[in-house]
C-alpha cells in the first residue's frame, strides 16, 4: 500500500495547488503589500510609501461614500432577502389547506413556485442587470408606464437617476435575483422538519406564527446563517460590483450615491492607474468582509445557547 | 439536529389551558384559519411568482418588437413578430462570437476544474500526510475573500505570462477560482464513498493513478455531476473575471458581450437588436434548467447544506 504512496500524492496535488498558488493565493498576498505603495500599474517602478495609502483614504470622500454603500448592502440586502425567502417558504411548506389529520401541509403546486422562484438565480447577473436597466428607464421604462397604466402617472420617478433612489433600486435587482434560490434552500431544510413538532405545538395552542419563530427557525438555524454569510459575501464582492457597473450612470452615480467598494477598487485599479491605492481600498473591503462574516457567526453561537 | 431540539415546541409553548378546554370547537376553528392562510399563501405566493416571471416575458416580447413601439409602448404586445431583430443580433452584433467564445471556454475550464478539483480532493480526502489540513484549508479559505482584490496584481500575473487578454488565460483563471468551492465539496464527497473498493483494487495490482480514474471517479459520478452543474452555471454566467482579464473584443464571452453590445446599439439606437440578444442568451440557459430542473437544484444547493 505505501509504494509510491508519496510520488502519487504530489503527482496529484502538484498542478492544482500550482494553479492555484500562482492566480489566487499570490495576487492576494502581493495585494496586501502593494497597499502600502504607490504603484500606478503602469510602470513597474514604485516605492514603498508605509501608510500613506491609507491616510488618503481617511480623506477621500468618494471612498467614504462606497464604503458607507457597501455597509449597507451588506447590513440590508441578506437581511431583506433571508426574511422573504424564509417567510415564502414558511407559506409553500405550512401554507396549504390540511387533509387527513396532517397539523401542516405545503401548498398545491409547492414545486411549480419553486421552479419558477429559482429562473434568476440560473441567469448571469449581466443580463439581469441589463434588463432591470431597461425597466427603470425613466422615460417609457417598463415600471413608469405601468405607473401610468395604472393611474398613477403623476409619479414617475427617475430610478436609476435620482441620487436618493438610485441605491435602493440596484439592491432589488440584487434581491430579485437572489431570493429565490434561498426559498428553494430553505424549503428543502423546512420539508426535513418533523411534522409532530407543528402537531404538538398546535395541540397546544401555538400560533402559526408562533411555531416559525419557535421551530421553524431554530431548527434552520444553521442554514440561514451559512446563508446569511454567503449572501454578505455576494453583497459585497463580484454580484455587487456587476450591477452597479453595469446599470448606475458614471458608473458609481449619480454624485458618488450608488459607488460601492469593490467597484471602487475596479476603477482605481484600471481606470485611474492607482492600483496601490486600489489595493489599500481592496484590503478596508476584506475588512469588511471579515468583520461581517465573524459578527454573523458570533450570533450563531449565542442563539445556540439558548436551547 | 433533530434528538437534540425535539422537547422545544413543548417547553415553548406557555398557553396550554385553553387549547385542552375547547376540544372540538379549537377543531372547526382552526380548519377555517387553515383556509384562510391558505388563501393568503397563494396570494403571496403568487405575487412573487409574477414579480419573477414578468420581467422575463417583458424581455421575451420586447425583442420582437421594432425599435420604435418599444419607446412609445412597453406593455403592448408586438404588431407583427419582428424575427429580423434575432437575426441581426446573430450575426451583425456578433452574439454569434460571444456564444462561441464562451462555449469554448466553459468547456475546457469545466473539463479542467472538475480534473484537477477531483485529483486534489481525491488526496487531501483519502491520504494522510503532513500539510493535509492546511492545503485544504488554504482551498477552502478562497471561497470567503473578495476577489476583487486579488484581481489587480493578477491583471499584472496575467501580462507578464503573456495570458492576458487571451482565451487560454481565461480558462486558467476561471479554473483556479472555481477549485475553492469544487475542492471543499469533493473533498466531503470522497470522504462518504466506502474505502474497500479502492483497497480491493490495489491489492489486485492496480496503480494508485489506476485505482483514482478506473474506481473512484465512477463511483464519484453523482457528486461530479452537482459541482459539474454548479460550476458550468458560475462558469457560463461569470462577469467579473472576463471584465477585468480580457478586453480583447474579439475574445468577449456572453455576458461582457452584452454588456458591450448595449452601449454600442445605445449609439446606433438598435435596442431591439441588444433585447433579441439578451434574450437569445437567456433562453438556453433557463431551457437546460427546465429540462434539467432537479439536478441542476440539487447541484446550486448542495454547497450550502453541507
Amino acid at each position: 500500500m505505501q509504494h509510491g504512496k508519496y510520488r502519487f500524492i504530489v503527482g496529484f496535488l502538484i498542478v492544482p495547488l500550482a494553479f492555484y498558488a500562482i492566480f489566487v493565493i499570490w495576487p492576494f498576498i502581493q495585494s496586501i503589500y502593494y497597499s502600502f505603495t504607490n504603484w500606478t500599474g503602469l510602470s513597474p517602478q514604485f516605492s514603498v510609501t508605509g501608510l500613506d495609502n491609507y491616510r488618503r483614504m481617511m480623506n477621500d470622500p468618494t471612498f467614504w461614500a462606497s464604503f458607507r454603500h457597501s455597509v449597507i448592502y451588506v447590513l440590508v440586502l441578506p437581511v431583506v432577502v433571508l426574511a422573504i425567502a424564509l417567510f415564502l417558504s414558511f407559506m409553500l411548506n405550512v401554507g396549504g389547506r390540511r387533509k387527513k389529520g396532517a397539523a401542516v401541509a405545503g401548498v398545491q403546486g409547492s414545486s411549480f413556485y419553486k421552479i419558477v422562484y429559482f429562473f434568476p438565480q440560473v441567469l448571469s447577473i449581466a443580463i439581469v442587470a441589463l434588463l432591470f436597466q431597461f425597466l427603470y428607464n425613466p422615460d417609457s421604462g417598463a415600471l413608469n408606464a405601468f405607473l401610468d397604466a395604472i393611474g398613477l402617472g403623476g409619479v414617475q420617478p427617475e430610478w436609476l437617476g435620482d441620487p436618493g433612489l438610485a441605491l435602493w433600486c440596484v439592491m432589488a435587482v440584487l434581491m430579485w435575483s437572489q431570493v429565490g434560490f434561498f426559498v428553494v434552500l430553505f424549503s428543502a431544510g423546512m420539508a426535513s422538519i418533523p411534522k409532530d413538532f407543528y402537531e404538538a405545538a398546535l395541540l397546544d395552542g401555538a400560533s402559526r406564527a408562533t411555531t416559525f419563530f419557535r421551530i421553524t427557525l431554530p431548527l434552520l438555524w444553521d442554514t440561514v446563517q451559512s446563508g446569511w454569510v454567503y449572501m454578505g459575501v455576494l453583497s459585497l464582492g463580484a454580484e455587487s460590483f456587476a450591477v452597479t457597473q453595469i446599470m448606475t450612470v458614471g458608473p458609481g452615480g449619480p454624485a458618488d450615491s450608488t459607488n460601492v467598494l469593490s467597484l471602487y477598487v475596479y476603477q482605481k485599479a484600471f481606470h485611474s492607474g492607482q492600483a496601490g491605492y486600489a489595493t489599500a481600498i481592496g484590503v478596508a473591503l476584506l475588512l469588511v468582509t471579515l468583520v461581517f462574516a465573524a459578527g454573523v457567526l458570533r450570533m450563531g453561537r449565542r442563539e445556540r445557547l439558548e436551547f | 439536529m433533530s434528538t437534540d431540539t425535539s422537547p422545544q415546541p413543548a417547553e415553548t409553548v406557555p398557553p396550554r389551558v385553553p387549547a385542552a378546554k375547547n376540544g372540538p370547537g379549537r377543531e372547526h376553528g382552526e380548519k377555517k384559519t387553515g383556509g384562510v392562510l391558505n388563501v393568503f399563501s397563494h396570494g403571496v405566493l403568487v405575487i412573487w411568482a409574477i414579480l419573477v416571471v414578468m420581467p422575463l416575458l417583458w424581455a421575451v416580447m420586447t425583442s420582437f418588437k421594432d425599435d420604435k413601439s418599444i419607446f412609445t409602448s412597453p406593455w403592448s404586445f408586438p404588431s407583427h413578430l419582428h424575427f429580423e431583430n434575432w437575426s441581426r443580433a446573430w450575426s451583425q452584433a456578433h452574439m454569434s462570437d460571444y456564444f462561441l467564445n464562451t462555449i469554448i471556454v466553459v468547456a475546457f475550464s469545466l473539463f479542467g476544474t472538475l480534473l484537477l478539483g477531483s485529483m486534489a480532493a481525491y488526496v487531501l480526502a483519502r491520504f494522510e500526510f503532513p500539510g493535509n489540513r492546511f492545503i485544504y484549508f488554504l482551498f477552502i479559505g478562497g471561497m470567503s475573500f473578495p476577489i476583487i482584490l486579488a484581481l489587480v496584481p493578477l491583471f499584472y500575473v496575467m501580462q507578464n505570462l503573456s495570458l492576458l487578454n487571451t482565451i487560454p488565460g481565461l480558462i486558467i483563471v476561471y479554473i483556479a477560482y472555481s477549485l475553492p468551492f469544487t475542492v471543499f465539496f469533493l473533498t466531503s464527497f470522497f470522504k462518504t464513498l466506502p474505502t474497500s473498493v479502492a483497497e480491493a483494487a490495489i491489492i489486485d495490482g492496480a496503480s494508485h493513478t489506476r485505482t483514482f480514474f478506473q474506481v473512484m471517479l465512477p463511483m464519484a459520478k453523482p457528486g461530479l455531476i452537482s459541482v459539474g452543474i454548479f460550476n458550468f452555471l458560475g462558469q457560463w454566467n461569470q462577469y467579473l473575471l472576463p471584465t477585468v482579464l480580457n478586453t480583447d473584443p474579439n475574445h468577449k464571452v456572453l455576458s461582457q458581450g452584452l454588456v458591450a453590445l448595449a452601449t454600442s446599439q445605445g449609439y446606433k439606437g438598435d435596442w431591439s437588436g441588444l433585447f433579441a440578444g439578451l434574450v437569445m442568451a437567456m433562453l438556453p440557459v433557463l431551457a437546460a434548467y427546465i429540462i434539467f430542473q432537479r439536478q441542476v437544484v440539487a447541484g446550486l444547493t448542495a454547497g450550502a447544506l453541507k
